[in-house]
């Protein structure tokens, strides 16, 4: 068994399985810059990011799927399932191998596995869409902290750059503790350090537009304002908006004056 | 600057308005223009979800809730004694723009109690969209409602504007109309809605042939019925919502259940449950007509005007057509697939994808996430196929019914109980 150790990125993992067929690997397994010690046994083989090699592979998939089908196998990538690198491989090996397009023959597993990575990821990146909760700062930065379940800031960010064409914001993933920031011309990845206190009253008062609150608390009041309580249905209102979403919704963490702390 | 006593306007105008269901943010085709702000293009996104698991896309509001009607379904009523409020424009304005930034809504979903006259109403209500796209540069979504007897110039305004448009029906029949709201008619929703339509279909010709021609309305227009407060049987609910599809080219026709708010002796009591299974199931024929080929006829009739509470339309359907069955998903068209209960619209489509490449199993549907225990007693299978036993519909009915564990089961009564 080889090990083949890459940098974790989308072309990082198109040079890995262009290198297998290159030196006509057998049995690999996937690992993210470092071998995994759960292995010992295997031989390692790293993999150098080459833009070219990994154009290679690109090449030969998008003659072979749809143009739906070459985006749904990037989003793939960033559904940061455990065996998502295996996944994709029996996947680019099974369409590679064929002369037709096989990216409907969804009785296949492979085909199938590859289907069910993507939708997690457009499904997470369709609820960031939806929950990100931008709040205002003395500089006019609109900014909002996330922690979805897979890596979808690279996913969304055409649709903020789009949609907030002239606002400056940044969207920060405090599980993977990196963001992307807007600056009215182009958006760029950054990584830092975010307060993870950003709903306290000190962050509120010291970092915020001062109506920034007053918003917040409009929003609160809109919220609870359209709820019919006769028809109430917590199953669903659970389903459609998970527990673990809600430390970053504004409209499910109580205002200042309710607050215990 | 948003003023403190916003706060309690909106408590007040977002609580009369939220009987509203639309929340649509879907079908248009605005873009950003211009790096201005907002974008309504594609799909629709419910940026949260109430208590009572409804979405909320849009800002919903109520212009203000003042109104020289008294229908006694509304809240709203002349006669009701309620909290009255009313927005000014700019503070319509500055909600919709400061929630929109914050990435709280999608739009704005405005309507109004008529004060003073119906255009004295609708200018307001064009006067908040027309600044929102004009000064403000806003791009999301909005959707106005048509207000009944406003003159064609502001409705043709309100399109320009607008993503979509709304007139409410309200009743489905004029009987309960009159019963409910002596002084309205079904002409005079009729009327705006058949104005709207032809302006709609005109812009979207004239679209065609030079593209400079502005949009109006791109997300068409949409109207809501109540229902269980008055005596209508679902044969003449579906029947309107058919004519509203068929004649007047609507994008969606809403069913509101009705939610008890009046003593109103002509009026279901408060605290009578709000129909919600029958609500439900609608809204499953409604998808039925749309989406999946139906016809109204097929659904319900004279001989069975209300849809069975306890199992879907299709399947009650099927059940009522047994000869049209088994059909065998190697070789059935997809119209024919679409009709099976437990397969819907995208499964059929995946069914008719993937065998082109093998010939499907009962293993293979499983995979395919459809709901197998249903479809079974509907499908053959050439070989080996397991065999079906003859059974009678109502066999098949009570083995699905013991599959199936509904919390409503207890609301499976089929007409609310009304006085």
């Amino acid at each position: 068994m080889i090990q083949l150790i890459y940098d974790g990125t989308y072309e990082g993992w198109l040079t890995a399985v262009f290198e297998i067929y290159e030196y006509k690997f057998e049995d690999v397994v996937f690992a993210k810059n470092e071998a995994s010690a759960a292995l010992l046994f295997s031989t390692h083989h790293n993999v150098r990011t080459d833009i070219e090699k990994a154009n290679r592979v690109l090449m030969g998939l998008k003659k072979r799927l749809s143009a739906g089908g070459f985006s749904d196998f990037y989003k793939a990538f960033f559904s940061d399932m455990d065996d998502i690198e295996q996944i994709m491989f029996q996947f680019a090996k099974y369409a590679l191998a064929s002369s037709k397009n096989i990216e409907e023959d969804f009785s296949n597993s492979t085909v199938w596995d590859l289907r069910k990575a993507t939708r997690m990821t457009r499904r997470e990146a369709h609820r960031m869409e939806a929950f990100v909760r931008f709040k205002l700062t003395k500089d006019k930065l609109y900014y909002a902290i996330v922690e979805p379940d897979c890596n979808v800031l690279p996913i969304i960010e055409n649709h903020f750059k789009k949609r907030y064409a002239d606002q400056r914001w940044l969207i920060y993933d405090s599980k993977r503790k990196y963001g992307i920031y807007y600056d009215l011309e182009n958006v760029s990845t950054i990584e830092l350090q975010f307060n993870a206190e950003s709903n306290s009253s000190k962050f509120l008062a010291e970092i915020c537009d001062e109506q920034e609150e007053f918003f917040q608390n409009l929003w609160r009041c809109f919220f609870k304002s359209v709820n019919i309580e006769s028809r109430k249905n917590m199953k669903l209102h659970m389903q459609h908006m998970p527990k673990r979403y809600w430390k970053n919704l504004t409209e499910k963490i109580p205002d200042l004056k309710n607050r215990k702390s | 600057m948003v003023h403190e006593r916003v706060m309690e306007k909106l408590a007040i105008l977002a609580d009369a308005a939220k009987y509203d269901v639309s929340c649509s943010s879907s079908g248009s085709k605005r873009e950003n223009k211009d790096k201005g702000l907002g974008d309504a293009k594609g799909y629709g996104i419910c940026h949260a979800y109430t208590e009572d698991g409804r979405c909320v896309s849009l800002l919903k509001i109520l212009l203000t809730n003042h109104c020289i009607f008294d229908c006694a379904y509304c809240v709203s009523r002349k006669s009701n004694d309620v909290k009255r409020a009313a927005f000014t424009v700019q503070e319509v304005v500055d909600l919709t723009i400061g929630f929109y930034r914050r990435n709280y809504i999608e739009g704005l979903f405005l309507s109004s109690g008529i004060f003073d006259n119906p255009d004295y109403t609708m200018e307001r209500l064009v006067r908040i969209a027309k600044k929102l796209r004009l000064e403000e540069n806003f791009n999301g979504y909005i959707h106005l409602k048509a207000i009944p007897g406003a003159s064609d110039e502001l409705l043709q305004q309100a399109g320009m504007y607008a993503d979509r448009l709304s007139v409410n029906v309200e009743m489905p029949t004029e009987q309960s109309l009159k019963l409910l709201a002596p002084d309205k008619n079904h002409i005079d929703v009729i009327k705006p809605m058949e104005y709207l339509k032809n302006e709609i279909v005109g812009h979207k010709e004239e679209k065609k042939l030079n593209y400079k021609v502005p949009v109006f309305a791109p997300a068409g227009q949409s109207t809501q019925m109540v229902i269980g407060a008055t005596k209508e049987s679902d044969l003449e609910i579906l029947g309107m919502a058919d004519y509203f599809y068929q004649k007047m080219n609507m994008k969606r026709v809403y069913y509101s259940g009705y939610v008890p708010i009046s003593y109103d002796r002509r009026l279901p009591v408060i605290g009578t449950p709000v129909p919600i299974i029958r609500e439900n199931r609608l809204y499953q024929a409604d998808w039925l007509v749309r989406f999946y080929g139906f016809n109204v006829n097929e659904i319900v009739g004279f001989n069975q005007p209300n849809l069975d509470l306890d199992i879907d339309p299709k399947l009650g359907w099927a059940l009522r057509n047994l000869n049209q069955f088994p059909v065998d998903i190697n070789t059935a068209d997809l119209e024919l697939i679409k009709r099976i209960p437990g397969i819907g619209y995208l499964s059929a489509k995946k069914i008719v994808a993937a065998r082109q490449f093998k010939k499907l199993f009962p293993d293979d549907l499983k995979k395919l996430g459809i709901a197998y225990t249903r479809a079974k007693y509907f499908l053959a299978f050439a070989t080996p196929f397991q065999m079906q036993r003859d059974l009678t519909s109502i066999q098949i009915k009570d083995q699905i019914l013991n599959l199936q564990n509904s919390k409503y089961k207890n609301d499976f009564s089929n007409q609310l109980a009304l006085f």
